[in-house]
């Protein structure tokens, strides 16, 4: 009764993002018209250059591979009653715990036995590396918004601290270490498109889609099939009726939080073992703040989640492009693109609800009318 | 149906009218909230408005306080047609609203908290003592006492509520709206808001009551207009109605209502037994002192008392969601220690089932759909999950056969259990927790929020259990239903059991003055 018009769930689930999107889309060509651009001009381009070519197309599903694995991240610890945003730290302790299994053991391990490994071992730094402000959040009252802020700072000094003083290679002139074995190499899109005979120009794509892919049905399962993810998300939707299930919050705070890190933590695997084959500094790139718009943008879910990850693939990839090719479009104006949609898709996705909520009711009116008609006739029955 | 003829314009001799509502239709979505609802009150008169929840009475009001405006139709105060847009639109009209949720500051004293927002004076000393003044005054004419420089976190529930009343004439208020407002009283509060209320009627002040309780209404109103699923089903003078006609105009079929406890029970072993339960909060207050208890099979043993006794701690530590300090709990043969306590896993698995008091916080996950919501608490039984995964087919059709035996309407297991209303929520909880056929079932507050229709049914499900041979405590702030449904009472006052009758000896004036003994006078 309180709010008047709620969004049918069909407006909510699919009108919604997309005249969020349109929103922003408009805003920023209304930017590109003041400097003077031409606004369609822009955006034709950054379609062409995301979606137009099988290279462009790459690089965006290249994006999206990340994009997938911290959205899904921030995804999990939502439905669990959390705020991650400490997905960019848990990804490089990821990257860190695949690299350094690589640099172990890639000249010792056949490829189908290492990559399992170091994948697992990323997984399993990045779920350490969340673990620890859940325990802080379950038992000692920190909030979890607070450390998982500074463990992005931590995770980021911890990488320059080894790659400066352990792992750089010897004689090297830049902060990194030395390339993996060949076993350590997650086969590219390209790689495996040439053994199936089919011609595919070469980029970073690399078969951690399907790995990001998998992911995503997983989070799907684990939250809506499974007693585990029943059990997470009555934590996350209502404390006090977990404990009154007799789910301990507390044990779910840290399951949650651990599931989220190493779907952070499995980034790894895209940057360092499918497209740089050595540790570096910044290979995360910003992938895990951006998990956090993925994850609003998709609505928790799964399958918006990976349309979200493709969308803002062809933002970088697209937004690359445009910089490229037009005179005066800099890179900063593709920040800025990024930012309207991050804004008005995530930040404010619900600001307009209420308006399109009314529209819809008024252009639906008719209709209903004479259906509640029917309910106020039928109340006086229901009662009881 | 009696319907009185519609008014006729005010003779010299007739009352004038302080309220007339024409014609109010107010439409939330596809809830038609109100329809064409027309309410006269006539001046220096207390109005009964009754229904249940979602019957329309709650919108009506909130339309003539300016809350949300009407679709059509249209509003006179005092005989004059009026706009009301805002609250402050209604206040100047000389209407006031005392909301059933009191609206003070907590951390101010009385006279800070009428003064908030209407200061006389920019300096507050001055504007204290013309505050004070006038308080004196207007407490002088209507009986109501508080002590002005009490902080309003020290006081019972009583005095805020007189002060509320207080606050609103202070403003000028000639039409008083009371939403449930005995709904937190003692029986001895609820007497002296009576008095008051009728001297404020003598006085000329014209009210307007909001309530369920029908034996108020027939005691205190002159007039009552019974509203059901948006529409006015009746009005008429008091002297015209009765509570039986009133209870089926509200519900639109034959009710039994508070009807005496059948004293069929035949109580059997012993199936739960606490001794020396000590609860203490987070804030080191005593909220339990060493409390025993013993149910047996085939009783139901009713807790009265005025709510935040330690009612809530005591079913909390029963159904292991808190630890007590000390205290032992033997439970289906198995005993616990206050050092390590029972969950409410463990509790399940011995047979306790617990509907909780607080439905939305604790009962159910309010975005979880209605079949997912149907198992909370058993969803590790194998009939629900396998091997880790839920096996969500089951799971539905189980919420089909609880929603069948309970009769949730809407029928519906894949609707959220947020839009079902209070009373279906509520017997969707029931369904679940004896589903499971329990030993010991604790239920808080069984009906609250529940319209009258399912409180008939849900009593009738709760003394078939006790006929079954469980062992019931029920927890309820409302008297009238401690008396319908217990075998036994047991009186709870600021942590204490201060009297333990059987039904046959309990009258309302005895367990009222149970409620407010304390502990001392009880020993």
């Amino acid at each position: 009764m309180s709010q008047p018009h709620p969004l049918p769930r069909w407006a909510d689930v699919l009108l919604m993002p997309v005249v969020n999107l349109a929103i922003a889309l408009l805003a920023a060509g209304l930017v590109v018209a003041l400097i003077g651009q031409s606004p369609r001009e822009v955006i034709v381009m950054l379609v062409q250059g995301a979606f137009g070519t099988p290279r462009g197309l790459s690089y965006t599903l290249y994006y999206a591979t990340s994009f997938i694995f911290t959205g899904l991240a921030v995804a999990v610890a939502f439905h669990g009653g959390l705020f991650n945003i400490g997905a960019e730290g848990q990804a490089i302790l990821g990257g860190l715990g695949t690299g350094l299994v690589a640099l172990w053991l890639s000249n010792r391990l056949p490829a189908p036995i290492l990559l399992p490994l170091m994948l697992l071992v990323g997984a399993f730094f990045g779920m350490v590396w969340a673990a620890v402000p859940a325990y802080l959040q379950a038992y000692r009252g920190s909030h979890v918004v607070i450390t998982t802020i500074m463990f992005n700072f931590l995770a980021s000094a911890l990488l320059g601290y080894l790659l400066v003083n352990t792992l750089r290679a010897p004689g090297g002139m830049s902060v990194e270490s030395v390339p993996f074995g060949p076993a350590a190499h997650l086969p590219g899109m390209h790689e495996m498109l040439a053994g199936l005979g089919v011609a595919w120009p070469s980029s970073p794509l690399n078969i951690s889609l399907f790995l990001a892919l998998i992911a995503a049905v997983g989070v799907y399962l684990l939250l809506w099939h499974s007693r585990a993810g029943y059990r997470l998300r009555a934590v996350g939707a209502s404390e006090g009726a977990a404990a009154y299930a007799g789910i301990h919050p507390k044990r779910q705070v840290i399951l949650a939080m651990g599931l989220s890190g190493a779907l952070a933590g499995m980034v790894g695997m895209n940057e360092i073992a499918g497209v740089n084959g050595k540790l570096l500094l910044d290979f995360v790139g910003g992938a895990g703040f951006t998990g956090i718009a993925v994850a609003v943008m998709g609505r928790n879910h799964p399958v918006g989640i990976v349309l979200a990850s493709l969308l803002f693939g062809a933002l970088f990839q697209g937004g690359a492009e445009v910089s490229m090719e037009v005179q005066g479009f800099s890179r900063d104006m593709v920040v800025m693109l990024q930012g309207f949609i991050v804004l008005f898709s995530g930040a404010m996705a619900y600001v307009i609800s209420p308006w399109v909520g009314t529209l819809i009711h008024w252009a639906t009116r008719k209709p209903r009318a004479a259906a509640s008609a029917e309910v106020a006739k039928a109340a006086g029955g229901t009662h009881g | 149906m009696t319907r009185l003829p519609p008014s006729l314009p005010a003779a010299s001799a007739e009352p004038a009218v302080a309220v007339r509502m024409v014609d109010i239709s107010k439409r939330f979505g596809s809830v038609q909230a109100n329809a064409d609802v027309s309410l006269s009150v006539r001046a220096g008169t207390v109005h009964g408005l009754v229904g249940e929840n979602g019957a329309g009475k709650s919108t009506l009001m909130s339309v003539l306080y300016g809350f949300y405006g009407a679709d059509s139709g249209h509003i006179e105060v005092f005989g004059q047609p009026v706009r009301i847009r805002h609250a402050q639109d209604a206040i100047a009209l000389g209407l006031g609203m005392v909301h059933q949720h009191f609206m003070l500051v907590e951390t101010l004293s009385v006279i800070d908290n009428v003064m908030l927002g209407a200061e006389p004076h920019v300096l507050l000393k001055r504007a204290d003592a013309l505050v004070r003044e006038r308080l004196l005054a207007l407490m002088a004419s209507t009986g109501l006492r508080v002590d002005l420089d009490a902080l309003v976190g020290d006081l019972s529930v009583g005095d805020r509520q007189r002060l509320e009343i207080l606050k609103t004439l202070y403003r000028g208020a000639k039409i008083l709206i009371l939403d449930e407002p005995t709904a937190v009283l003692t029986p001895q509060e609820t007497e002296a808001l009576f008095k008051v209320l009728a001297r404020l009627r003598e006085q000329g002040t014209t009210i307007i009551l909001i309530t369920h309780k029908l034996k108020e209404v027939m005691r205190l109103c002159d007039h009552v207009t019974v509203m059901r699923g948006g529409r006015v089903v009746h009005e008429s003078a008091i002297a015209q109605a009765s509570v039986q006609g009133l209870a089926e105009a509200m519900v639109g079929r034959q009710v039994n209502i508070g009807r005496p406890s059948d004293g069929h029970a035949q109580p059997g072993e012993v199936l739960l037994q606490a001794e020396g339960l000590t609860v203490c909060d987070a804030m080191q207050v005593t909220r339990l002192h060493g409390l025993n208890l013993s149910l047996r099979a085939g009783e139901i043993v009713g807790v009265a008392g005025v709510s935040g006794n330690g009612q809530s701690e005591l079913l909390e530590v029963l159904s292991g969601l808190r630890a007590p300090q000390a205290g032992r709990l033997t439970l289906a043969g198995e005993s616990f220690e206050s050092g390590s306590w029972l969950d409410p896993r463990a509790a399940r698995r011995l047979g306790l089932a617990h509907v909780p008091e607080d439905r939305h916080a604790r009962a159910m996950v309010m975005s979880f759909a209605a079949w997912e919501s149907a198992v909370l608490g058993y969803e590790g039984l194998p009939e629900y999950s396998r091997r880790g995964w839920m096996r969500h087919g089951r799971m539905r059709a189980a919420t089909e056969a609880l929603m069948q035996r309970f009769d949730v309407r809407p029928r519906a297991p894949k609707l959220g259990s947020a839009k079902f209303s209070g009373g279906n929520q509520q017997k969707l909880v029931l369904a679940r927790e004896i589903g499971q056929a329990p030993r010991v079932l604790l239920v808080g507050q069984p009906t609250r929020g529940v319209d009258i229709g399912a409180i008939e049914f849900i009593h009738a499900q709760l003394r078939a259990l006790r006929d079954a041979g469980c062992a019931l405590l029920v927890v309820s702030s409302e008297l009238d239903e401690i008396l319908a449904l217990a075998d036994r009472v047991l009186v709870m006052n600021e942590g204490c059991i201060t009297g333990e009758l059987p039904i046959a000896e309990c009258s309302e004036a005895r367990i009222g003055l149970l409620m407010v003994e304390t502990h001392k006078e009880a020993a």
